[in-house]
């Protein structure tokens, strides 16, 4: 019984660890930008296809082509902040988060209904050989390929930080979500920065991407699941700190993870809905709001 | 409130007429084919006007709609097959949607932002999953019903709600609940300077809106003769709206009804191709709109009557 339950527990860290991952990129374009990128998840899941198709036509290690997927919506996400987003940032706050969630929700549409018409419905699994490898210790049995997901997103997440913290880009970012108009009279090229980091957030839906797709499976309708746990993630942590943020989607895994075991897979669902109406009556500034990062 | 005071009677000359016609369909056409593409309209104008209250009158994003389309569909369903009178159901569903609406409204509309937005999206998602886990079947109609089934009086209870819907727009837009409801989707600290409660109106929009897409899904449980029940949580049931309303025009009358003939005659063409090919379209159509055209198709039309007429004076 013990057992179970700590397998539970751990299942539930591992899987929250990439809701952490996916849900950082969402909040740094919404801490920067106030664009409340809807179609999030979708990224994500052209993401896993990047490294499925790496995988089984040339034989890349999704390890490796985390780089390629990386790279690949990096590139997607300057052809969208160029083509789309970029008329939003120049409306006022509440105008904008508005627009942005309506556009994201059509490219979210789009790309949903392109990667049917590209790749079928069909679920899919990033397998490489060692696919259902994995270890074992007191009964907790640790799947390779997810312990593996977990590394690259707290490792993704400590570059990022450095990034934020120690870089001058990195810092202009931060000044911009502070008080962009004062970041501008300091002489930082908004757009400029608003491009980087809309296409870093792409590049973080790339690296969630490609780890969901090794660890769990992709199918063109992950899309809105993934934006959803983001989204609720955000309500949980509030938009203080990247690792708080981390921390909220681990909150969230494990608590799905007890909801499942307690109350029965069934409404396990149903938990991280509890969870967000409890945080927004009681807490609505999230559980880990600080200062921006 | 007489009808005749509000303006010219011309205005309500191609209305009437419409439905009129609409209403004589039935007793003309004979072929199922016609009717049933005819009721799809009918119910996408009803679903679009109850989404189009909320964000064109009172600007606040729903991304969750299926939830109260889904509510309405599943409560009328199981009552109807339990043997409850089917409009009492169908009010029913309408009722239920509403009060599942008060329960998400009351914390989200006292924060600003993004939370109605993520509630609703949340709502509608969680629903479907726990709808998909606990009740996994298809649900079937029992024979009883399958052999008096007809599609003519669900075909008139769809013109009904379509026009129910579409009148409560224009009565909104006409009074001065509609008046404070455009004020929030302005200025909410404007209109609360004003006097105008924003979270009263906000509230009052998405009660009446869930209340008519309630009545909508429940349209669609008493339609189906068979459907797995987690379909009417589908998240294309806001999707479908959202487009249909702004493509059409968003905060209009006329917008949604022009948007859903739209939309179901162009499903319908490219229903011979696997993928929902219609969807990719209208998103690209709706990204434009939202990017270029915030009036939609009657927007549109306006301006192009605009530069014909100055190019006939010139």
């Amino acid at each position: 019984m013990i057992a179970i339950f700590a397998q539970q527990i751990v299942l539930g860290l591992l899987l929250g660890a990439l809701y952490g991952l996916a849900t950082v990129g969402l909040a740094l374009v919404f801490g920067v930008m106030k664009v409340l990128n809807v179609s999030h998840g979708e990224l994500i899941m052209f993401g896993g296809y990047a490294s499925f198709w790496l995988l089984s036509l040339y034989g890349v290690d999704p390890y490796l082509s985390i780089f390629l997927s990386m790279l690949i919506l990096f590139l997607m996400g300057v052809g969208l902040q160029k083509g789309l987003f970029v008329h939003v940032t120049k409306l006022g706050e509440a105008v904008r988060i508005k627009n942005s969630l309506l556009i994201g929700f059509g490219l979210g549409l789009i790309m949903h209904n392109l990667a049917i018409l590209f790749w079928t419905a069909d679920e899919r699994s990033i397998t490489p050989a060692y696919a259902g490898l994995g270890t074992s210790i007191f009964g907790v049995v640790l799947p390779l390929t997810r312990v593996g997901g977990l590394f690259v997103a707290v490792l993704a997440i400590a570059i990022l930080h450095y990034f934020l913290n120690r870089t001058y880009l990195g810092k202009s970012i931060r000044a911009t979500a502070e008080d962009w108009e004062s970041a501008t009279l300091m002489g930082i090229d908004i757009q400029k920065t608003y491009l980087v980091s809309f296409a870093l957030g792409c590049a973080l839906a790339g690296v969630a991407g490609t780890l969901v797709g090794v660890g769990y499976y992709i199918s063109p309708a992950i899309g809105l699941e993934w934006t959803l746990k983001s989204l609720i993630v955000i309500v949980l942590a509030g938009l203080g700190s990247i690792s708080g943020i981390f921390l909220g989607g681990l909150l969230l895994g494990v608590a799905e993870a007890l909801g499942g075991f307690f109350i029965g897979m069934i409404y396990r669902d149903l938990v991280a809905l509890i969870l967000f109406f409890s945080v927004l009556l009681f807490k609505p500034e999230g559980l880990f709001a600080r200062r921006m990062r | 409130m007489n009808m005749m005071a509000l303006g010219k009677p011309s205005r309500f000359l191609v209305p009437v007429l419409l439905v009129g016609v609409l209403a004589a369909t039935p007793l003309l056409i004979r072929e199922t084919y016609y009717i049933n593409l005819l009721f799809l309209v009918l119910l996408f104008i009803a679903l679009a006007q109850s989404w189009n209250i909320l964000a064109g009158l009172a600007g606040q994003v729903n991304l969750g709609h299926a939830a109260f389309f889904g509510i309405g569909a599943l409560a009328s369903r199981i009552l109807w097959i339990s043997g409850v009178n089917p409009f009492l159901g169908i009010l029913a569903g309408g009722v239920l949607a509403t009060f599942f609406a008060l329960i998400i409204g009351l914390p989200t509309f006292r924060l600003r932002g993004i939370y109605f937005a993520i509630g609703t999206l949340a709502m509608a998602e969680i629903l479907r999953h726990v709808t998909k886990n606990a009740l996994p079947i298809l649900s079937l109609l029992p024979s009883a019903y399958i052999v008096e089934y007809d599609l003519t009086p669900r075909y008139y209870l769809a013109l009904t709600l379509a026009l129910i819907a579409s009148l409560t727009v224009y009565i909104l837009v006409n009074s001065k609940i509609g008046l404070g409801m455009m004020a929030v989707q302005e200025d909410e600290d404007a209109a609360e300077a004003s006097g105008v409660s924003a979270l009263k109106h906000k509230l009052l929009a998405l009660l009446i809106s869930s209340f008519l897409a309630g009545l909508t899904g429940a349209l669609f449980a008493f339609y189906q003769v068979s459907y797995y029940y987690e379909l009417s949580f589908s998240p294309t049931w806001t999707f479908d709206a959202l487009i249909i309303t702004f493509v059409g025009g968003v905060g209009t009358i006329i917008g949604p009804i022009v948007g859903a003939a739209f939309f179901v005659v162009f499903r319908e063409l490219f229903a011979r191709f696997l993928v929902e090919v219609h969807l990719i379209v209208f998103g690209a159509l709706f990204i434009i709109v939202v990017l270029l055209l915030p009036g939609g198709i009657i927007e549109a039309t306006g301006r192009v009557r605009q530069w014909a007429r100055s190019i006939s004076s010139r």
